[in-house]
């Protein structure tokens, strides 16, 4: 049988639209009595279904999920997803309001961190506190106060009221006692995001070890595909109050980036909406990929046919396609060469990008319309913030293994040679 | 490992229990209310001359306002108690009840920042609140006693010594009391915002209601304020005091058994009603 540290069961929970209570004790009082007297409350509306009726919203709606002792889970979704309630109801700063519960061990969570700090008071005695909040007694904390100074490496401060500190200071203490703590499971809500580069750096490691060494199970909230990538073993994503995938780290990033693009070979941009810093003196209507499925083999080149319109003439005009990972990570530009546009004409040209040095992959192109004026700047005429996907495989038995994006890079130079 | 994860097991579940103290967990953070009590002792006098000198001088300024007021201007007797000690006294009592009210009442609303960070028993905070208010008691009791050591070598007070214990649980009925009624109303804050503001209001009417700046003997027997008073559950407990420190009160046992019952009665409810807003109340506050 596994060991869990984290079972959820059919959790679900409800806020109430709109502002609340505001004048209504004696309606509030009312609907009590009423409800005491097993009558019907006089304050509901007309044909108002307790689950739809528009004033309440479930932040969460029915979530299921076990979590192994040791285990990393990330957990990614966009906003209004439920992430942020999730990790309330199991930080317990608030009841769901359907379902259960289970935590075995302690939990120090770091919703936010430097929660309870006072200004006034020094960064010794705001470690007292801010530890007693935590769950620390007096004792441990005196045992750890060293640890936790060492770390927040603000020591000749220590003892000067913390509303003295810059931010990053302040933060960086906060971090040291929240990552200090004896606790079975961390709970963690994009507070890496603190300090500078190096701390950032030094609080991944810390929560790498702890999930890794120390065998904690680690629960992590962020938009930032890469430390999920560094910290967890395993992902779930959020979509609308539910788990809508569960599992591999890698295909969790992909399916909550790419939920709305599909390799299509024919992209058709008749209908959009442009883009408020361009001059839609160009528009692009439709890209057609020739290449199958838009596979592309590794060394080759991808082509296309790009359909273009413009409202004016323009003499000095680029397209610029902007090679990007799913999460719109710039990796590679190409610039066409100057290309004549005439007012009202629609043009169809084919284009070829050569691919060569891109590693095996999944990317999305951007494509940018643009002229260079005289002071040097680009106008923009348009603008595709997807205007096509498409994927490098290889057979190549030279590289008889799957690229590794994190430790090499997007880009594969040319073999290495002897001379 | 397996040990602990046992020993720290956490069960959630949405439908609250009317009664689920957790009595041990508040314990187990007693530190924090240690901490709490040092933290508003050290804000509360921050970047003032005078520090925590204004402990004492509060309440002092209060009873020589009184004693000119009540005392000298009204012409209220006192029973035959010397006037500073008659006001000293029901001030420091008074006091240490009303703010135990006011401050317990605002513990959802005034921390609402931090309970929505991270969990801890929430009945920590109104406790170290009412024993802030405890310890200033003690303070001001200290200099209460200075000038009533005066008074008892003049021979002008006689304290009913056997009773000298019992003063002390007088305090800490009243203490509860003040605990219980600040709850509720905090408990309801969450959502009528309205009652934060009613309730100073409220217990300045209270302390009128209350023989503070008077005794009970100077109201006629039957009277309607003096009914008033009897059903008033902090008649008793100031009475009671005045009658063991200065040696003169009035209370009934039925006024008695009547302020513990009210205090017992209003804790629980005031426990019941904090359990069930502080689960969820961050959703409402």
């Amino acid at each position: 049988m596994e060991e869990y540290a984290i079972k959820i069961q059919g959790v679900k929970k409800r806020y109430k639209l709109g502002q609340i209570g505001g004048g209504t004790l004696t309606a509030d009082l009312q609907s009590w009595w009423a409800r005491v007297r097993g009558k019907e409350d006089p304050n509901t509306k007309i044909g108002s279904d307790q689950r739809s009726n528009g004033e309440t919203f479930m932040a969460l709606n029915g979530i299921d999920l076990k979590v192994k002792k040791g285990e990393a889970l990330g957990i990614i979704g966009g906003n209004g997803a439920g992430k942020s309630t999730l990790l309330k109801l199991l930080s317990r700063v608030t009841a769901p309001t359907e379902g259960t519960i289970d935590i075995y061990g302690r939990i120090t969570s770091m919703l936010e961190v430097g929660t309870g700090f006072h200004g006034e008071m020094t960064g010794r005695e705001n470690i007292y506190l801010n530890g007693a909040i935590l769950g620390m007694t007096k004792a441990e904390v005196d045992e750890k106060m060293e640890d936790i100074i060492e770390f927040s490496e603000v020591r000749e401060f220590i003892d000067t009221p913390v509303k003295r500190y810059s931010s990053g200071m302040y933060v960086k203490l906060a971090f040291s006692v929240a990552a200090h703590l004896d606790s079975e499971i961390m709970i963690m809500d994009e507070v890496l995001a603190v300090g500078d580069m190096a701390f950032q750096k030094k609080c991944l490691d810390k929560m790498r070890d702890a999930a890794k060494l120390e065998g904690r199970t680690v629960l992590y909230v962020s938009h930032n595909m890469n430390t999920i990538r560094q910290l967890c073993d395993r992902c779930i994503v959020l979509e609308k109050g539910k788990i809508m995938f569960d599992g591999d780290v890698e295909e969790a990033i992909g399916i909550y980036l790419k939920k709305n693009t599909t390799r299509k070979q024919h992209n058709d941009f008749h209908i959009r909406e442009y883009d408020p810093f361009i001059t839609a003196n160009v528009k692009i209507l439709s890209i057609d990929i020739f290449n199958k499925d838009n596979l592309v083999q590794f060394g080759s080149k991808i082509s296309f046919k790009a359909q273009y319109t413009c409202n004016t003439d323009l003499n000095n005009l680029y397209f610029r396609l902007i090679v990007c990972l799913s999460d719109r990570t710039a990796v590679a530009t190409a610039n066409s060469d100057k290309i004549f546009c005439r007012n009202g004409e629609t043009y169809t040209k084919n284009f070829e990008l050569d691919t060569s040095q891109l590693a095996p992959g999944d990317y999305l192109v951007q494509i940018v319309a643009f002229e260079p004026n005289e002071l040097g700047a680009q106008i923009r005429h348009d603008y595709l913030s997807i205007a096509f996907t498409f994927t490098v495989y290889t057979n190549n038995q030279l590289h008889n293994f799957e690229w590794n994006h994190n430790a090499w890079g997007h880009s594969s130079l040319p073999q290495l040679t002897e001379f | 490992m397996e040990k602990s994860s046992e020993q720290y097991h956490t069960h959630i579940e949405a439908n609250n229990r009317l009664l689920t103290l957790n009595l041990k967990e508040v314990f187990k953070y007693r530190d924090l209310i240690v901490l709490f009590i040092k933290r508003d002792f050290k804000l509360t006098y921050k970047q003032t001359i005078l520090g925590p000198l204004w402990i004492i001088l509060n309440p002092f300024i209060s009873t020589v306002i009184y004693t000119i007021v009540f005392g000298g201007i009204a012409g209220i007797g006192t029973d035959g108690i010397p006037k500073i000690l008659f006001y000293m006294l029901s001030n420091a009592v008074w006091s240490f009840f009303a703010s135990c009210i006011n401050k317990t009442s605002s513990t959802f609303t005034a921390n609402a920042a931090v309970f929505g960070k991270v969990y801890f028993p929430r009945l920590t905070t109104p406790i170290s609140t009412v024993a802030t208010a405890a310890i200033n008691l003690l303070i001001q009791l200290a200099m209460f006693v200075c000038f009533w050591v005066y008074y008892l070598l003049k021979g002008q007070v006689s304290p009913n010594w056997i009773y000298l214990p019992l003063f002390f649980v007088v305090i800490v009925l009243l203490g509860a009391m003040g605990l219980g009624c600040g709850i509720i109303v905090s408990s309801l804050t969450t959502k009528y915002r309205d009652l934060a503001i009613a309730v100073t209001f409220g217990v300045q009417l209270w302390m009128y209601a209350t023989p503070v700046v008077y005794p009970l003997s100077t109201l006629g027997e039957g009277s309607f304020m003096r009914f008033v008073l009897t059903v008033n559950p902090v008649t008793s407990y100031i009475e009671i005091c005045r009658y063991i420190i200065l040696g003169q009160g009035s209370f009934t046992l039925g006024g008695c058994i009547w302020s513990v019952a009210f205090t017992v009665i209003i804790l629980f409810l005031g426990i019941i009603s904090f359990n069930r807003v502080e689960k969820t109340f961050m959703d409402t506050v």
